[in-house]
C-alpha cells in the first residue's frame, strides 16, 4: 500500500465494493500468493549485492545485515538512499530503516517513517510506536492492549519479571531487542559461505567470454583461498548480477575436491554451453560472485611414479565434464544392493558421489552359462504365453507382435517376494531361461503360483540373454 | 582370378591409408585362431568397430557381441569401461543389467554409464571420454537410423579412438549399415547355444559376419561361442545340440540324473 493510494482513502483490509465506491477507476487483479513470493526471493537475491546476509520478514520485508558493508557504499545514509532509491527506480516504494538490531529496525520500517537510528537511540526512536511493532502475536498485543499497555514506552518503563511472568518470555526478548538490549543476529536466506570471491565491473558485461574469463579470474582467486587452508571445492556455485536486479545461479559438483582453476572454469563452460534455459545477460551483468558451497580437505599430493593414481584423477576429470555437460544424473556407476529381486540387485549411483569401498557381485560357479541377463526391462514387458499347468516351462509366447517357438528352456528358478516390504500383494516370481528357435535367448517369469497364489498367473518378459 | 586382383588392390589402398591409425600397439586377439588368422592377428585397439545386430530381436546378441570384444580389447588391465548408450536404446532392449554383466564375465563395478538423451548427446559424449585416456573400451549404443551419426560423426569418432589408443565399439541396433570411418564392421545375429544337460540353454553363441574390414579382407561368417570364465571366444559345438550318446550306459538315462544343478 503506497502513498498515492493512502492517499486516496484505500487501505489493507478494505472490501472491494467499499474500495471501488471510493476510486471506480480501480484496476483489479486476483490474489498470486505464489507471484508474491517468488518476486519477493528475487528481491531477497538482488539484495545479495549489499551484504551476503539477507533474511526474510514475513512475505512483504527483507531484513539485511550490513555490519561491515556500509563503507563500500559511502556510509549508512549512502546505503540507504541507494537502495530506495533503486528500488523505486524497479517500481517499488520501499520503506527503511537502520537501528542496531534488527527487531527495532523492523519495527522502525514498519510502523513510522523508517530512518537511521543513531548508536544507542534505539530505545528512544521506538518508544512512541505501539506494542504490535514488536512482531508478536494478535493474542499478547491484545491482552496487553487490555491491560492499558499501548506503546512500547508503556512497557519499556515497567519491571520486567512480572511481564515476563503474565505475557511469557518471548514478549520479553522481543522487547529487549526492539530496545537495542539484546542482539538477535537474522537468520538468512542463504547460508553464509566462507569462501567466496566477487568481481564488480565498472561496466555491465554480456558476452560469455568475457564472463568466462571473469570467471577463470575469479577461480584463481578462489583457489589461492583454498590452498591456505589445504582445501577443494566439490561444489562450486557462480552468480551473476544482472543490471536490472536479477540473480542467476549456476552450480558445478566435482568427483574429487578440486583447486585447479583453469579445470573449475572450464567445468562452467561446460555447464553454461549445455543449460536448456540459456543464461540470458539482458543489460549486462554488473558483477559475478564465485563461492565454494561445499569443501573438503585436499592435501597437497606428489604424482606416484606408477601413474595409477593419475589414471584415477583422469577418470574423476573425465566424470566432472561428463556431468557438467550432460546433467550429473546421467552418469551412473553400479552398486551392488543386498537383495535377490532382479530389478533390486544393483542401484545406479550417480558417478559424482565418492564409490562405496569394496563392491562384490554374485556370479554362478564356473563352467555355468551366464544366469541373468544383459538387459533388463523395467517394468517388465507383459507376454501372452503357452505353458504346461501348473509350473511348465513356457513352449510358445507371443512379445510386441511377434511369436517365439521356444526351443530349450531351464526353469523354474524360483524367487520370493520380500515380504518385509509393505507392497500390495506381492507374488512369488518363477523364472525361466528359454532359448527360441533361431538362438535367442530370454528371461520369462510367471507371476504367481498358479491355483495358490493366482487363478490365471500372468507372464512378463524381464531380460534379454546375449 | 578377379577377386584375387581385388583383394590384392584393396591391401595395397589399406597400406597407403595405414597413416590414419596408429599400428603402434598390438592388435587385440578375438582367442580364436580361425578369425585372428584371419585378420591378421585380432582387431587394433585405437579403432572404431560398428556392430549391426541383423534385426531387432538380436539386439541381446549384438550387444552381448559388443561386450565380449570390449572385455577381450580391455584385456587383464582392469580398466574402466565407459558404457554409453541412448535413452530409446534403454526403452526398447532394456537397461544393462549389472548382475547379467557379472554373469558375462565383466566387472560391474568397474563400467560407468552414460545415459543419454539422443544420438547427438551420446556421440558427444564420446567424444569427451576419448580426450581421457584412462578408459579400457568405450562402447556407444545408438538407437535407429541417426542423421547425427554421418560419415563426419563416424571419422571424428575413429579419429578419437586413434588418439586416445582406446577401442571404441558402435552397436548400431535398428540400422542399416552406411559408409562409415570405421576400421570394421560386424553383422551379429543370435545363434543357438549348445544344450546343457536337460535340455537348458547353454553358452551365449553368435552368428557374426566380417562385413568390411579397412585392411581389406573379404567378408566371411562365423559361428562362435563366448566362455564367460576365461574371457575367450570359442569354436562352436560340433553339430548343434545334441549330445554324445554314453557307450556304457543307456540311451536314456534315469531321470534323476536328466537334473542339471541350478545355480
Amino acid at each position: 500500500m503506497d502513498q498515492a493510494a493512502r492517499g486516496l482513502g484505500l487501505m489493507p483490509g478494505l472490501t472491494l465494493a467499499d474500495a471501488r465506491a471510493r476510486v471506480p477507476e480501480l484496476w483489479i487483479e486476483d490474489d498470486d500468493p505464489q507471484a508474491d513470493s517468488r518476486l519477493h526471493a528475487r528481491l531477497a537475491q538482488w539484495c545479495d549485492c549489499y551484504t551476503p546476509l539477507v533474511g526474510a520478514d514475513g512475505g512483504d520485508g527483507l531484513l539485511l545485515d550490513i555490519t561491515g558493508c556500509a563503507h563500500l557504499f559511502g556510509g549508512e545514509a549512502g546505503l540507504r538512499a541507494d537502495i530506495t532509491a533503486r528500488l523505486y527506480a524497479f517500481g517499488f516504494h520501499a520503506r527503511s530503516a537502520l537501528a542496531g538490531t534488527p527487531e527495532a529496525a523492523r519495527a522502525l520500517a514498519r510502523f513510522s517513517q523508517g530512518g537511521i537510528v543513531p548508536e544507542g537511540g534505539e530505545a528512544e526512536a521506538v518508544r512512541p510506536l505501539p506494542v504490535v511493532a514488536l512482531g508478536i502475536e494478535s493474542d499478547p498485543v491484545r491482552a496487553l492492549a487490555r491491560a492499558g499497555l499501548k506503546k512500547i514506552a508503556d512497557l519499556a518503563d515497567r519491571p520486567r519479571a512480572p511481564l515476563a511472568a503474565r505475557f511469557g518470555v518471548d514478549l520479553l526478548d522481543r522487547l529487549e531487542g526492539v530496545l537495542g538490549e539484546k542482539i538477535h543476529p537474522i537468520s538468512p536466506r542463504r547460508p553464509l559461505v566462507e569462501k567466496q570471491v566477487e568481481q564488480l565491473f565498472p561496466e555491465p558485461i554480456g558476452r560469455t567470454e568475457d564472463m568466462l574469463a571473469a570467471l577463470q579470474d575469479l577461480a584463481g582467486r578462489l583457489t589461492v583461498l583454498m590452498e591456505q587452508d589445504g582445501e577443494g571445492g566439490r561444489l562450486f556455485e557462480a552468480s551473476f548480477f544482472r543490471a536490472d536486479g536479477k540473480v542467476r545461479r549456476i552450480a558445478v559438483s566435482t568427483a574429487r575436491p578440486l583447486r585447479d582453476p583453469s579445470l573449475v572454469a572450464r567445468l562452467f563452460s561446460e555447464r553454461i554451453e549445455s543449460l536448456t534455459d540459456p543464461l540470458d545477460p539482458g543489460f549486462g551483468f554488473d558483477s559475478i560472485r564465485l563461492a565454494a558451497l561445499v569443501r573438503q580437505a585436499r592435501p597437497a599430493t606428489q604424482a606416484g611414479l606408477d601413474g595409477r593414481e593419475a589414471a584415477g584423477e583422469k577418470l574423476a576429470e573425465l566424470v566432472e565434464h561428463l556431468a557438467a555437460r550432460l546433467g550429473e544424473e546421467r552418469i551412473v556407476r553400479f552398486e551392488p544392493q543386498g537383495s535377490h529381486i532382479p530389478e533390486r540387485t544393483a542401484c545406479l549411483r550417480r558417478a559424482q558421489a565418492s564409490p562405496s569401498e569394496e563392491s562384490i557381485w554374485a556370479r554362478s560357479a564356473a563352467g555355468e552359462p551366464p544366469l541373468q541377463p544383459l538387459r533388463l526391462f523395467d517394468p517388465p514387458q507383459p507376454v501372452d504365453a503357452l505353458a504346461e499347468v501348473p509350473d511348465g516351462a513356457p513352449m510358445r509366447f507371443r512379445w510386441r507382435r511377434v511369436t517365439y517357438e521356444v526351443a530349450a528352456a531351464e526353469g523354474p528358478e524360483r524367487i520370493a517376494p520380500e515380504w518385509w516390504r509393505r507392497e500390495e500383494r506381492p507374488l512369488t516370481r518363477d523364472y525361466f531361461r528359454v532359448e527360441d528357435r533361431d538362438g535367442r535367448r530370454f528371461w520369462l517369469y510367471r507371476e504367481g503360483l498358479f491355483g495358490d497364489e493366482a487363478q490365471h498367473p500372468r507372464w512378463f518378459l524381464h531380460g534379454l540373454f546375449a | 582370378m578377379q577377386d584375387d586382383a581385388l583383394a590384392r588392390l584393396r591391401r595395397s589402398l589399406a597400406r597407403i591409408e595405414r597413416a590414419d591409425w596408429q599400428e603402434d600397439t598390438a592388435p587385440f586377439s578375438l582367442g580364436l585362431p580361425d578369425i585372428d588368422d584371419f585378420i591378421g592377428g585380432g582387431l587394433p585397439h585405437g579403432a572404431l568397430h560398428e556392430v549391426f545386430p541383423e534385426s531387432a530381436a538380436d539386439c541381446g546378441a549384438g550387444i552381448g557381441f559388443a561386450l565380449a570384444l570390449a572385455l577381450r580389447a580391455n584385456g587383464k588391465a582392469g580398466r574402466p569401461l565407459l558404457w554409453v548408450r541412448q535413452d530409446m536404446a534403454a526403452q526398447e532392449q532394456g537397461e544393462l543389467h549389472a548382475a547379467g554383466l557379472a554373469e558375462f564375465g565383466a566387472d560391474p563395478s568397474a563400467f560407468l554409464l552414460v545415459r543419454a538423451r539422443d544420438a547427438v548427446q551420446a556421440l558427444r559424449a564420446a567424444d569427451e571420454a576419448l580426450r581421457c585416456n584412462a578408459l579400457g573400451a568405450v562402447v556407444i549404443e545408438v538407437w535407429g537410423e541417426a542423421r547425427a551419426l554421418d560419415l563426419t560423426a563416424s571419422r571424428r569418432l575413429a579419429r578419437g579412438a586413434a588418439r586416445a589408443g582406446c577401442c571404441v565399439l558402435l552397436v548400431r541396433s535398428g540400422a542399416a549399415p552406411a559408409p562409415s570411418a570405421a576400421m570394421s564392421r560386424w553383422r551379429v545375429r543370435a545363434s543357438p547355444s549348445r544344450l546343457l544337460a536337460a535340455e537348458a540353454p547353454g553358452r551365449p553363441a553368435f552368428d557374426i559376419g566380417l562385413l568390411r574390414h579397412r585392411a581389406g579382407y573379404p567378408p566371411r561368417r562365423w559361428r562362435v561361442e563366448w566362455d564367460r570364465d576365461e574371457l575367450v571366444f570359442r569354436p562352436p559345438a560340433l553339430s548343434g545340440a545334441v549330445a554324445a550318446l554314453p557307450a556304457d550306459r543307456p540311451a536314456a538315462p534315469a531321470a534323476a540324473e536328466d537334473r542339471r544343478r541350478a545355480g
